[in-house]
């Protein structure tokens, strides 16, 4: 009797595990550098996932994200920003950048086009 | 830094400096693809006397960046090199060299003496760099699948020894050596055939997420540790039944699943064919005249302004305006119109499209990435990466999808543990297992942009751009289309319709008396005469005195003949008695014409009348429009008679006349507020507003920028057909991707009960893990495949003709 409890127990912290990795934990996201021209621009290796995949940035000013994707898995090769209505084709192993300005602030998420890999871009 | 494998940590870790740190960008800057291009960079060797040159390789076989580092060095240890560069992830090697010191064949040996296979890059343009790195990852998935299959055969012989002959008793040395064995190949094919799992849900995981590749390894891993545990140590394990092993389930579920993600990778290469054709359509060279010689040249050096020769049988390179010459040209590639179109002086051309029967020369107008069919293809490629409304909604639902399968996962373990039949451990982890395998969130995220992408691009083949997924969503909905009149439902400029002779002279000298006179006239109405006269081939003379009243008339004289043309209050004026001609006049007006009284030498000679005329095909669409259950709407600025006129001659129902150009969208807007999903179709700078405020805007490729700009869907051939057309694909479209997400969502929603036992209380059936893998492998397959079946989608109208 004492294992059903035990796996009983294990379960349920799991589960509990489950729900706060995926659906309650945010990743803390990483600032875009301010570059020439008052740009915000952030480097975006995508493999598997996009690193780093929580990007903040200013409203209003010009946003550049710099994407290299380096794997051949057809999942990740495009990247939808449907918010700000601009996507782009990431060729294995090319610097691919994506700009806009976003307006208002808030949390834009940004995603492969099956949506598979996801990422947030934080305005503030 | 990420390994291949433990071995190649060990390496770097050992001797860290020894490797070059991988910067983020690939490790080359280079753009992939592009073939030896001398470099002019003298100096760089002072050995050498020729400028070094750069070589493209295509490398196989690399697996992590410690590869990256033995190749890059065992080039670099040859003279010659200046510099090399390895690509990991482009799978492609930047040399640059010196040509007499060093040969390409060496540079290629250096590489594979380095334990790497080589060759030179194709020299193609980029797009075929990305299908090269597809197929390469197709083919190491099918290389990864057979070593699974061919592991999974006499894996899953020896996994039921009650079922085939041959097999040592169980619990017998002889059987747990073989099953020791298959733990070793099976985690071979765990660890190589299955890696990308591995890779793919660490990388997940890492940005707190999971996908089918944190299912399918956790399922995987788990029937493999389980079997591992059950056989080294039975102590763990008092029942008998417990002992047994389900290594195949690690073999056979790793095996399909690799294959349905190499078949998948074949059907969505598919599912961008049609972009991929329309990149194709590119011309490489142009025939400019450069001087006074005719120069083949690279289509990207031909800039505005050159004069570019186009013989018969090739193709237009840029957009352009015809010079001299005619011909007549096969456009059907842009505008889906299948009939060829003839150019002559003045015409406009576009590239890509191809010369037929004559030669003629353009100037170019639109090159490298204004051309027209440059622009259709980045707007393919957006439409092509936008979300139709209904994807969010499915976004939505798979961001939960994968962490509530793990946790039915555990509830399925839990439940089986406490409640289930004896042994109940065995249970518990088979239906995990099962549970693990079977959900498949690639369905669901692959059910909406697939379709989107063949729908779009089917578009595109029948000269409809659609700008976003929003649009071609939306299309289906529609209730009413509002159509402007001017340039949409008829031609947009004056043509000649009528000629009566009200005196002494037949129809055809009326006609050429006034068309010559006409000839000094700069006004669209006299050009529209003069173009109706020559059409009846009439030969024309030269006018002179020609003197124009604005509003009123012309008069000049012609052949020694003095010709007046104008309304009524203009022939009074010039003392011509064109009492006769009122009732003609009355007739034309209210058919919605435009007449002019003719006066030859004083005399009434008759009445010619010019129109703006329907477009040949308007009045089939509208047909088909009502056949559609659509309400159709006309809206002009026009007066009421010429617009009742028109929409009789079309059909149409309701007409809105006499609306300012400011007031069009007021007009769409009451049309939504009535409840009505409007579709506004039109050309002109003032539709561009209601183009905006409709719910899908549809602009004439013939008209104006600002309308296309101002639109959601662009019809390139300008007829109204187009938007049949539209509205079709856009069902197609819609039908495909609801038979995608119900077939997904049915999957899962029916798959995963199934697996986790429901059925086992009523009927006792429990679904096998190689069953849930073989389902999971190909319902993904099944939703790519269905989404290719759009592509042979045709328009009702192309299908009526043949």
């Amino acid at each position: 009797m004492m294992d059903v409890f035990f796996v009983n127990v294990v379960g349920f912290v799991l589960i509990g595990w489950i729900v706060w990795y995926f659906w309650l934990s945010h990743s803390r996201g990483v600032a875009a550098a301010t570059v020439d021209g008052g740009v915000q621009e952030t480097y975006i290796v995508v493999k598997g996932g996009y690193s780093p995949d929580t990007i903040e940035v200013r409203a209003g000013r010009p946003v550049r994200l710099v994407f290299n994707r380096q794997e051949a898995d057809p999942c990740s090769e495009r990247v939808v920003f449907d918010a700000f209505g601009v996507a782009a084709d990431l060729p294995t192993g090319e610097d691919v950048p994506v700009e806009f300005t976003p307006g208002a602030p808030g949390e834009y998420g940004f995603a492969c086009q099956m949506g598979m890999l996801r990422g947030r871009l934080v305005v503030r | 830094m990420a390994f291949c494998s433990e071995g190649c940590r060990t390496a770097y870790l050992a001797e860290p400096e020894r490797y070059p740190v991988p910067d983020d960008s690939g490790s080359t800057s280079a753009a992939p693809g592009h073939a030896i291009e001398p470099q002019a960079r003298a100096g760089a060797a002072p050995t050498m006397t020729m400028a070094p040159e750069t070589v493209h390789l295509a490398i196989d076989g690399m697996t992590c960046a410690s590869c990256v580092a033995s190749i890059e060095r065992s080039l670099k240890s040859k003279a010659g090199i200046v510099d090399a560069r390895v690509n990991l992830a482009a799978e492609e090697a930047t040399v640059e060299f010196a040509p007499d010191l060093i040969e390409v064949h060496e540079l290629l040996a250096a590489v594979e003496a380095a334990g790497y296979g080589a060759a030179v890059a194709t020299d193609d343009v980029e797009e075929d760099a990305e299908d090269a790195a597809r197929t390469r990852h197709y083919r190491r998935l099918l290389k990864k699948f057979w070593f699974a299959a061919v592991v999974s055969v006499p894996v899953m012989y020896f996994s039921y020894p009650e079922l085939f002959p041959g097999i040592p008793e169980k619990g017998s040395t002889a059987l747990n050596l073989i099953w020791g064995g298959m733990a070793i190949v099976t985690l071979a094919v765990l660890l190589w055939s299955g890696s990308q799992f591995f890779t793919g849900a660490w990388a997940a995981l890492k940005h707190r997420s999971a996908n089918m590749h944190t299912l399918i390894a956790t399922g995987i891993t788990a029937a493999w540790v389980y079997s591992t545990v059950a056989l080294l140590f039975p102590g763990f394990f008092p029942e008998e039944r417990l002992r047994d092993v389900f290594f195949d389930v690690t073999s056979v579920v790793t095996a399909l699943v690799v294959l349905g993600m190499a078949l998948e990778v074949r059907a969505r290469a598919r599912t961008s064919e049609a972009l991929k054709k329309l990149i194709g359509l590119q011309a490489k060279t142009a025939r400019v005249v450069r001087g006074d010689r005719e120069l083949d040249v690279p289509i990207s050096e031909v800039v505005v302004g050159d004069v570019v020769v186009v013989r018969p049988g090739e193709k237009v390179p840029v957009d352009g305006e015809v010079l001299s010459g005619a011909s007549v040209v096969d456009e059907s590639m842009v505008t889906g119109e299948p009939i060829p179109v003839e150019k002559t002086e003045g015409s406009f051309v576009v590239g890509a499209t191809i010369n037929k029967t004559g030669s003629f020369r353009f100037r170019a107008t639109r090159v490298g990435a204004d051309t027209m069919l440059a622009q259709i293809i980045r707007m393919v490629k957006e439409a092509q990466s936008s979300k139709a409304p209904i994807q969010r909604t499915v976004d939505l639902v798979a961001g939960y999808f994968v962490p509530a399968v793990m946790i039915l996962a555990v509830l399925t373990f839990m439940t089986w543990y406490t409640l289930g039949p004896s042994p109940a451990l065995l249970y518990a982890v088979i239906t995990a297992v099962t549970v693990l395998v079977i959900a498949c969130p690639c369905a669901l995220g692959l059910a909406t942009p697939t379709s989107l992408m063949v729908g779009v691009g089917k578009g595109a083949e029948n000269g409809i751009l659609i700008k976003s997924g929003d649009a071609l969503e939306t299309a289906h909905k529609i209730t009413t289309v509002v159509l402007d009149k001017t340039g949409t439902v008829t031609k947009g400029e004056p043509s000649l319709t009528d000629v009566i002779p009200l005196g002494a002279l037949s129809e055809d000298a009326v006609l050429r008396l006034a068309a010559s006179a006409e000839r000094g006239s700069e006004h669209p109405l006299g050009e529209s005469i003069v173009a109706g006269a020559l059409a009846r081939r009439l030969v024309l003379s030269e006018p002179s005195g020609f003197e124009a009243t604005p509003g009123q008339g012309i008069a000049a004289t012609v052949d020694a003949r003095r010709v007046v043309l104008g309304n009524l209050k203009y022939m009074a004026d010039q003392g011509v008695a064109a009492g006769p001609a009122e009732e003609v006049l009355e007739r034309f007006a209210d058919g919605g014409k435009t007449p002019m009284v003719v006066g030859i030498d004083g005399e009434l000679a008759g009445v010619v009348a010019v129109a703006d005329t329907v477009k040949a095909d308007s009045i089939a669409a509208v047909g088909q429009l009502h056949d559609l259950g659509l309400e159709v709407v006309m809206l002009t600025g026009d007066n009421h008679r010429t617009a009742r006129a028109i929409a009789a001659e079309v059909g149409i129902d309701r007409v809105l006349a006499e609306v300012l150009p400011e007031d069009k969208a007021q007009q769409v807007t009451q049309l939504q507020a009535e409840g009505k999903v409007v579709a506004m179709v039109g050309d002109g700078i003032n539709d561009a507003p209601a183009l905006a405020q409709a719910n899908v805007g549809l602009a004439m490729g013939t008209g104006t920028d600002i309308a296309m700009e101002s639109g959601d869907i662009t019809l390139v051939k300008g007829s109204l057909t187009g938007v049949v057309t539209a509205i079709e694909l856009s069902k197609a479209t819609l039908r495909n991707i609801r038979q995608n997400l119900v077939g997904a969502f049915g999957y899962n929603t029916l798959g995963i009960p199934i697996a986790a036992g429901v059925l086992y209380p009523f009927f006792g059936v429990l679904l096998s893990p190689l069953i849930a893998g073989a389902a999971m492998a190909f319902s993904s397959v099944t939703v790519v495949s269905n989404a290719n079946r759009l592509r042979r989608w045709k328009p009702s109208l192309a299908r009526e003709v043949g």
